[in-house]
């Protein structure tokens, strides 16, 4: 889960980073109303989770309290990147010495940690990390070991931060891994961590992911959730137990496992290239296939405007076709006339003729059996350019 | 021959008395699978019957290993206790661990895959989150439905379990040396490259089907490493094609972020390298049948 600065800011303060003051609004009145209380020059910031926003114009310096509603008018609403703007943040302004880079990440192809460091940062750290990656130092971390002073020192060095706030960057390095491993985080980010005129160290923003993994031992984590944001058919799969993405297509897809499901998604995909017809969702409904988990994902599925058709795409490995056979022509019964779209259903593996059989037994109108994953695609992007 | 897991292992069950657990040692005992024990520190000295097999319960890896000469452990344990589970595997220098639960977090894989390679590597870690590894005929270590396909020359690695699946159940007619599962966690024990390495070294295996999907650069690496040492013919497919980038789908491990961890990307490293890459499992499965009657 992706939080916004505000969010990770919040966090890091728990932890000892330094950071500023700040309060979120949600309309120009609201952020008028902070700037009036921190009474001095203020910077207006998009809360979106994607980067890039200070090119996309959401990010402004605003001297007044009336000019900070101005801008706030100006930023709230705005389109960044697919992101539309709902909340800004209100922070002081700060005079800024050097602006510098700062994260910790996973590094997949060394199984453990990664720290980034370099006194290049701002807003263009991705060219520096491509043309001049001897910019930008890369440190492995010990997942056991982990970051103490001397460890953080390693960082500071090998990334060149000069002699004057050396210290101060050392002490940050270490509470940010504290915040990194405290919170079960998977990526934190300071760009720019700046140094002010007085050679203060300040992570003036923040980007933070956190392991949706380890949520059960985070309760707090629930509270970072950002309901409205949530696409409501994510919001609704999600409160049941599934495993949904919502897309820009027509036609449903329902199947068991992650890599299946993908799979699926481009078979349809390829096979919709000539209907003009794309894949609407992904959709995990896991190895048990039970009717009422089958009723569920039907459910969302259906639930969604945009789709023309469903493919149910199941390989029973340890869930056997005939018991998802049943969950579908139990799913269909409960549903009853909500059910309205085509499904093709393909199913193989596991007591797949059993399967079959229950499907053709209950012939109901609204379900045809295709018997490979291919034709199956085929069928389902025909039937979804045939209702449109 | 097969890797990693043939006739001869003996195998035991972290999480045996579990729901999980019991519904799969079961399947495991009917596929041919000799497990000899169970470890749930609760239940130590108690016997469990599994339709007429008589498994007993001990209450560390390490007194299961000595008092039946297990050497292979397969990991049920719900995610908030698989790091202790892991790490007690390893401390009593197992020779190889599959760790089936889903939803650890990567903080507890990655402290329990540094202390393997702090304690010199003496545990090959299958996992997590993934459905382990089957050697038809001979044994089966974690929840691949072992009617699927049948003994053969095929070896397989793939990042997802149902894709496996439908890969053994495509090349039925084949059938495989081994067939392993290594999980779509963003950190996982046993990669790509380590089960191509095996494969290449296994007398048994003469051609590999390697599936991977969107997220992360293993396959760009394992594309790497097949150019400079595997010489048996290698047939690949990579899920994902289509997925948006930033959307996490299913698995943890999967998703595009930037420019990084494409389909396309890792199909042309791999094309590169001189695997044919399927575009869809079918086609996939008809690349390696072509290649098999050549051999």
């Amino acid at each position: 889960m992706d939080l916004y600065e505000y969010q990770a800011k919040d966090l890091f303060a728990a932890h000892g980073v330094p950071v500023l003051p700040g309060d979120v609004a949600t309309n120009p009145d609201d952020a008028k109303a902070i700037a009036a209380k921190f009474g001095q020059a203020v910077v207006v910031k998009a809360q979106v989770k994607t980067g890039g926003r200070g090119k996309a114009g959401g990010v402004k310096l605003a001297s007044t309290a009336e000019e900070t509603e101005e801008k706030a008018k100006a930023i709230l609403g705005l389109d960044i990147k697919g992101h539309i703007v709902h909340r800004v943040l209100v922070t002081p302004a700060s005079d800024i010495a050097e602006e510098y880079y700062f994260s910790f990440l996973l590094d997949r192809a060394n199984r453990t940690f990664l720290a980034m460091a370099s006194v290049e940062g701002g807003m263009d750290i991705e060219e520096v990390a491509a043309t001049k990656p001897e910019a930008l130092a890369k440190i492995q971390i010990d997942a056991i070991k982990g970051v103490d002073a001397a460890k953080a020192k390693e960082i500071a060095d090998a990334a060149n931060f000069p002699a004057e706030v050396k210290d101060q960057v050392v002490e940050t390095i270490v509470k940010l891994w504290e915040t990194f491993v405290a919170e079960d985080a998977t990526l934190v980010e300071v760009n720019p961590l700046v140094r002010d005129p007085q050679d203060k160290i300040v992570a003036l923003d923040g980007k933070v992911t956190l392991d949706e993994n380890a949520a059960f031992r985070h309760p707090a984590h629930a509270e970072l959730v950002d309901k409205a944001a949530e696409n409501p058919l994510e919001a609704k799969a999600k409160e049941k137990g599934l495993n949904y993405v919502k897309l820009d297509g027509e036609v449903g897809i329902i199947g068991n496992g992650a890599g299946l499901v993908m799979s699926t998604l481009d078979v349809v995909a390829y096979a919709g290239e000539k209907h003009g017809v794309k894949p609407a969702n992904f959709l995990d409904i896991g190895g048990g296939a039970s009717a009422e988990v089958m009723a569920n994902g039907l459910d969302v599925i259906l639930g969604d405007e945009a789709v023309r058709s469903v493919f149910v795409n199941v390989f029973g490995g340890i869930t056997a076709c005939d018991a998802v056979a049943n969950g579908i022509v139990k799913a269909l019964e409960i549903l009853g006339d909500s059910a309205t779209k085509p499904l093709v259903v393909r199913l193989d593996g596991n007591n797949v003729e059993e399967g079959r059989a229950i499907l053709a037994e209950a012939n109901h109108p609204l379900v045809t059996v295709v018997d490979t994953m291919d034709n199956a695609a085929a069928k389902a992007a025909e039937l979804a350019a045939a209702g449109v | 021959m097969a890797i990693f897991l043939n006739e001869n292992s003996k195998v035991i069950v972290q999480g045996m008395t579990g729901a999980e657990g019991t519904k799969h040692t079961k399947r495991m005992l009917a596929s041919g699978t000799n497990i000899v024990g169970g470890v749930n520190p609760r239940k130590a000295g108690e016997k469990v019957d599994f339709d007429g097999t008589v498994l007993p319960v001990f209450g560390t890896v390490k007194e299961a290993m000595e008092a039946t000469g297990a050497n292979v452990t397969v990991i049920f344990v719900p995610p908030a206790f698989s790091k202790a589970a892991v790490v007690e595997a390893i401390d009593a220098e197992i020779e190889l661990a599959v760790v089936i639960t889903e939803g650890i977090p990567v903080h507890d894989t990655a402290y329990f895959w540094a202390h393997a390679v702090a304690t010199g590597n003496k545990t090959r870690i299958i996992g997590p989150n993934c459905p382990g590894i089957i050697s038809p005929g001979k044994s089966n270590a974690g929840i691949i439905p072992a009617n699927i396909a049948g003994g053969g020359k095929i070896g397989l690695v793939s990042k997802s379990g149902t894709l496996t699946y439908q890969m053994m159940h495509e090349l039925r007619d084949f059938g495989f040396s081994t067939a392993i599962g290594i999980g779509g966690d963003p950190i996982i024990g046993t990669t790509h490259i380590d089960a191509l390495e095996a494969f290449e070294a296994d007398e048994e295996t003469v051609a590999i089907v390697m599936i991977g999907e969107i997220g992360g650069d293993a396959e760009e690496r394992a594309a790497a490493y097949i150019k400079e040492n595997v010489t048996k013919p290698v047939v690949g497919y990579v899920a994902g094609f289509t997925a948006p980038e930033g959307k996490t789908m299913g698995h943890a491990g999967a998703i595009v972020s930037g420019s990084a961890g494409t389909a396309q990307a890792k199909k042309e490293a791999l094309e590169a390298a001189g695997v044919k890459v399927g575009k869809t499992p079918s086609e996939t499965a008809d690349l390696m049948r072509e290649i098999m009657k050549s051999l």
